[in-house]
């Protein structure tokens, strides 16, 4: 068990052993499984799956050591999809398995996949516990707002009113959004992204990786069958400019193309408000930062995504250090094992057992 | 230190430190358990507490009691029935009353029997007063006061010295039966190193309350109890929970495999977790978990990286564990639960004992998932029955219960401390190459092929090049572990799932029988705690002349080989459970026998005298059935345990004896 210097930013693939020198780059098809992908044709799925695949090479790290947990989900049968180690596990736990798998093995690379209903509705206890304790995992939460698996009921991410075989007259349940709930839960990675957008994606996945701690990426993906079209305002070219907020790190949060910006401002009350860049105060402009340890500002624009979506960031909406859980348990275990003696010899174990208070009967 | 005054020899007692659960009885039990332990008699004990932490001060539902059963030969119960008892307040008096038999001897402290103290339980007059203890050794002493005015020199709180009273008592039990002291100094010592005004007080009490014992004429003379014979070897005391814990380091360094507990507080179970919380110098991490289900969770995943996965519980969590149980048996890796069972359903009764998950932890799942369940029979057994489970888990990549009981848990006895290593060799290897050949002849991994013995597949961990796979909940093809809805498939993989349990019976003894003349018609048949009152009765009936065969499960799934055979040799068995007869049913489906059930369900373990009556109905059933006039004597309610050495054949004694 290796034991990690703690106070120092760490990757999040520290620890974790690369490719051999002189060993083949890797290329997508290294963690293309044999398994026939069997989601329904024109799942957002495919193109999440493809960019992980095209994306992990570059991370240079040895296949056997990367591992993905899944929950019970559409989304959660991405696992058979990887030529890594993976686990299908069940509805909702897979946070929790898999921070027994981080905490046990400093070198795997944990991913979690998983949906708005195993992540927010069933598993809800281990997200919020997984983000509040910082394990180093990779949370993928894939966001289709509605139940797949089960045929079309409303997800905790589904818009309220929305008509489903579960709600014929409209959902009255207020939704979760994922972002604000990871950022209460005071999690150290917070970002969002969209299936289609490969690049977009791949550099959230890439600043997951590199992070220290629970990342968690929620990634807006399209169900073809039971939510169709969810997010097409964010992908059409003419209609997304109007409503993507991009977050980038001392940048002022806006959207729209020259002429027609508009810009994040702070208003008087202390809100946020999306005004046009020409009647924005300077000085109220918002910059994002994404490693304020001061969460507000980053809470305040994860609430600017409304069920219209009228205004959706999208990027990194918190990026910070803070020790993680399982660096430090292994720190406590391995200090203790060492101030000892080292490995547990037969004596150790001996000494141990026998306790104190001890008694010798003669024969 | 030593007594000036008389000394009587007695050959065994037991002794109910009864108070508030504020008194600190557990602590004074504890510490006289120790004092007697080192002494070297054998003993048995029973904590026995409210679920409350602090109940109303001087109320019945507060009082907390701890039984010690201690003697100059084996025991095998804490005793039915206590012959002195310390009784801290009114109400300690009152809940303990009915179990005294006459002449038992009684120490209370009069400072507590004031009347609004007296009135809280129900006492009309003082029953110091009334006659109520007329047939009873009494010694009243002011314990508060007296311990109050030996530390009136004490920079402390009235309250402070009154917390005191506690190791007062003691001090005086401790002068009564001649304990050696220096463990509690020691103990004391080490308690309160912090806080050296406490510790000088608590010291002050012990030996105040010791020089009471030896200064007053209320207690004309002491005790002696003289060490117990035992075999040759170096021993200690220890509880359930902490043996189960030492089991499980103990299993995981024999397997060469690092522990990890994921785990979530529940009662009767938390001092596993406790234990092993402070166990990280031997390698053993511990999560508490958000709740019972990332508990399980996180120790699957660490069977997936190649640890020993544990997690501890009572059975309200193993309701919860259920759905990770189920995946653990499909995907075949090695997991253990601790089911420290408790009084249920639901809450229950969580600080009493039960054995009523027996059935949960068989068939408490979806689907068909057979898992293998080990039963330790004593407190310190706890430790072999945990390796075993780390054996079963490991060999057979499967999850494994290791049902334990709150008697158990917090029960404690002499343990002879085992040789490291003598202890079982379970050694495991994991997979490191390629089991099969593609069409090519290309070396690939087939994570579901098994070992044509025991039916285990590979443990093959992450971060082992060429093996990488996918496994998980849905049915797998045999051999390749990729997704199956094969209807023959499913078929296949549920029989060869319960296949490989049931193997597990070719690697685990036969059951023994005690049946010393050969020619017993009844045979008792228990599993888990009831091991103790079971052999205690077995021994009181046959000291009476009575004819009876003993024989005791560890393993409940599967069963040995050879129970079937056993069971049809005896004209009745009864089988004694702390529940309302789930052994009895699955043997009766499994062997066609018409086993007899004898249950409780009291929260307390059985009483010996209640399992003799039941042997003896069940002899003279079978003597009336024969029309002989042999039936035994009315059992005259006086267990082994408490038959004075002499009374019994010394033979008896002799082959009785039971290895723990």
């Amino acid at each position: 068990m290796s034991t990690v210097e703690l106070g120092m930013p760490l990757s999040g693939v520290a620890g974790v052993p690369t490719l051999d020198a002189g060993a083949p780059r890797q290329t997508k098809k290294d963690f293309t499984s044999d398994q026939e992908v069997r989601w329904c044709p024109g799942c957002g799925d495919y193109a999440v799956l493809a960019t992980m695949q095209g994306f992990l090479p570059e991370l240079g790290l040895k296949r056997e050591n990367i591992v993905f947990v899944s929950g019970i989900g559409c989304s959660s049968r991405f696992p058979y999809y990887m030529d890594t180690y993976g686990m299908h596990s069940i509805h909702g736990r897979a946070p929790a398995i898999a921070t027994g798998l981080a905490v046990s093995r400093p070198d795997l690379s944990v991913w979690v996949v998983t949906g708005d209903g195993d992540a927010l509705s069933i598993g809800g206890n281990h997200l919020i516990h997984a983000l509040r304790r910082n394990v180093n995992l990779k949370i993928l939460l894939f966001n289709n707002r509605i139940y797949g698996l089960t045929k079309g009921q409303y997800s905790p991410t589904s818009e309220t009113g929305k008509v489903t075989k579960s709600t014929p007259a409209g959902s009255v349940d207020n939704p979760f959004n994922p972002v604000s709930l990871a950022l209460g839960a005071e999690a150290t990675f917070v970002a969002r992204s969209l299936d289609s957008d490969r690049k977009h994606l791949s550099s959230v996945l890439r600043a997951a990786a590199q992070h220290r701690g629970t990342a968690l990426v929620e990634i807006y993906q399209n169900c073809p069958i039971f939510n169709d079209g969810a997010f097409d305002v964010l992908k059409d070219r003419d209609s997304a400019q109007g409503r993507l907020l991009h977050l980038v790190d001392g940048e002022p949060v806006a959207l729209g193309v020259d002429g027609a910006r508009q810009v994040v401002v702070r208003t008087p009350d202390g809100s946020l408000a999306v005004v046009p860049e020409t009647d924005a105060d300077p000085a109220a402009v918002v910059r994002h930062d994404a490693s304020n340890p001061d969460p507000s500002q980053q809470f305040a624009l994860s609430r600017l995504d409304g069920a219209d979506m009228a205004h959706v960031p999208l990027g990194i909406f918190r990026n910070v250090e803070r020790p993680t859980y399982d660096d430090q348990v292994r720190e406590q275990v391995g200090s203790a094992v060492a101030k000892r003696g080292g490995p547990v010899q037969d004596t150790d174990l001996g000494a141990l057992i026998a306790g104190r208070d001890t008694w010798t009967v003669g024969a | 230190m030593t007594t000036s005054k008389q000394v009587q020899r007695l050959d065994r007692v037991v002794i109910r430190f009864a108070g508030d659960s504020g008194d600190g009885m557990q602590l004074t039990g504890d510490r006289f358990t120790s004092e007697t332990a080192v002494l070297g008699n054998d003993l048995s004990t029973l904590p026995n507490f409210p679920a409350e932490i602090r109940a109303p001060q001087g109320t019945l539902p507060g009082v907390s009691s701890f039984q010690l059963h201690f003697a100059d030969h084996d025991v095998l119960t804490p005793g039915d029935a206590p012959d002195v008892l310390v009784a801290m307040n009114p109400a300690a008096l009152k809940a303990n009353l009915p179990d005294l038999p006459r002449g038992a001897t009684v120490i209370l402290d009069t400072d507590e029997f004031n009347r609004r103290n007296l009135a809280k339980v129900g006492y009309q007059t003082s029953p110091l007063e009334d006659g109520t203890l007329d047939s009873f050794h009494v010694h009243p002493l002011g314990l508060t006061s007296i311990t109050v005015s030996a530390l009136v020199d004490f920079d402390l709180s009235r309250k402070e010295k009154e917390r005191a009273k506690n190791m007062f008592a003691l001090g005086l039990l401790s002068w009564l039966y001649n304990r050696p002291t220096g463990g509690t100094e020691s103990f004391l010592h080490s308690k309160f190193a912090k806080k050296p005004e406490i510790l000088k007080a608590n010291l002050a009490a012990f030996h105040a309350g010791w020089n009471y014992g030896e200064t007053t004429e209320d207690f004309a003379h002491s005790f002696e109890v003289s060490p117990a014979p035992m075999a040759p070897g170096k021993y200690r005391n220890i509880t359930g929970n902490v043996a189960l814990a030492y089991g499980l380091v103990a299993g995981a360094h024999r397997a060469g495999r690092p522990l990890l507990l994921g785990s979530y507080p529940i009662t009767p179970a938390s001092d596993i977790l406790h234990t092993l919380a402070g166990l990280k110098a031997y390698g053993v991490t511990t999560l508490q978990a958000e709740d019972e289900i990332a508990g399980i969770g996180a120790a699957l995943g660490a069977s997936f990286g190649g640890s020993i996965g544990v997690t501890t519980t009572s059975g309200p969590g193993v309701a919860l564990k259920s759905e990770t149980i189920g995946l653990a048996v499909s995907l075949e890796l090695p997991l253990i639960i601790c089911d420290v069972q408790r009084g249920g359903p639901s809450t229950g009764l969580p600080t009493k004992t039960e054995q009523s998950d027996l059935l949960q932890a068989m068939f408490g799942r979806n689907g068909e998932a057979p898992v293998p369940i080990v039963a330790p029979k004593s407190p310190a057994d706890n430790f072999d029955a945990a390796i075993e489970a780390v054996r079963i888990a490991t060999t057979y990549r499967t999850p494994v219960f290791l049902l334990s009981d709150g008697y158990l848990a917090n029960g404690s006895e002499p343990w002879q401390i085992p040789e490291v290593t003598n202890l079982p060799d379970i050694r495991v290897e994991l997979a490191t190459a390629p089991n099969a050949v593609d069409a090519e002849g290309t070396p690939i991994f087939r994570p579901y092929q098994r070992d044509p013995e025991t039916l285990a597949r590979p443990w093959a961990v992450p971060g082992t090049p060429g093996l990488e796979h996918r496994i998980g909940g849905i049915e797998k093809a045999d051999g390749t572990g990729d997704i199956s809805y094969d209807p023959t498939n499913h078929d296949h993989m549920v029989r060869t799932r319960q296949a490989k349990v049931d193997a597990i019976a070719a690697t685990i003894p036969p059951i023994e029988v005690d049946d010393p003349t050969g020619d017993a018609d009844v045979l008792v048949l228990g599993w888990g705690s009831t091991y103790g009152p079971i052999s205690a009765a077995v021994r009181a009936v046959r000291a009476r002349g009575g004819v009876v065969a003993q024989a005791h499960l560890r393993h409940l799934n599967p069963f040995p080989r050879n129970l079937g055979a056993v069971l049809r040799g005896y004209s009745r068995v009864i089988v004694p459970e702390m529940n309302l007869g789930q052994l009895s049913m699955l043997l009766r489906a499994k062997y066609l026998v018409d086993v007899q059930p004898f249950t409780q369900v009291r929260g307390l373990p059985f009483t010996t005298h209640e399992l003799v009556d039941a042997i003896a109905a069940a002899t003279s059933a079978i003597d009336a059935v024969r029309g002989t006039d042999e039936a035994p004597d009315e059992p005259d309610h006086r267990p082994a345990d408490e038959t004075p050495v002499g009374a019994a054949a010394p033979e008896e004694q002799a082959t009785e004896e039971v290895s723990r």
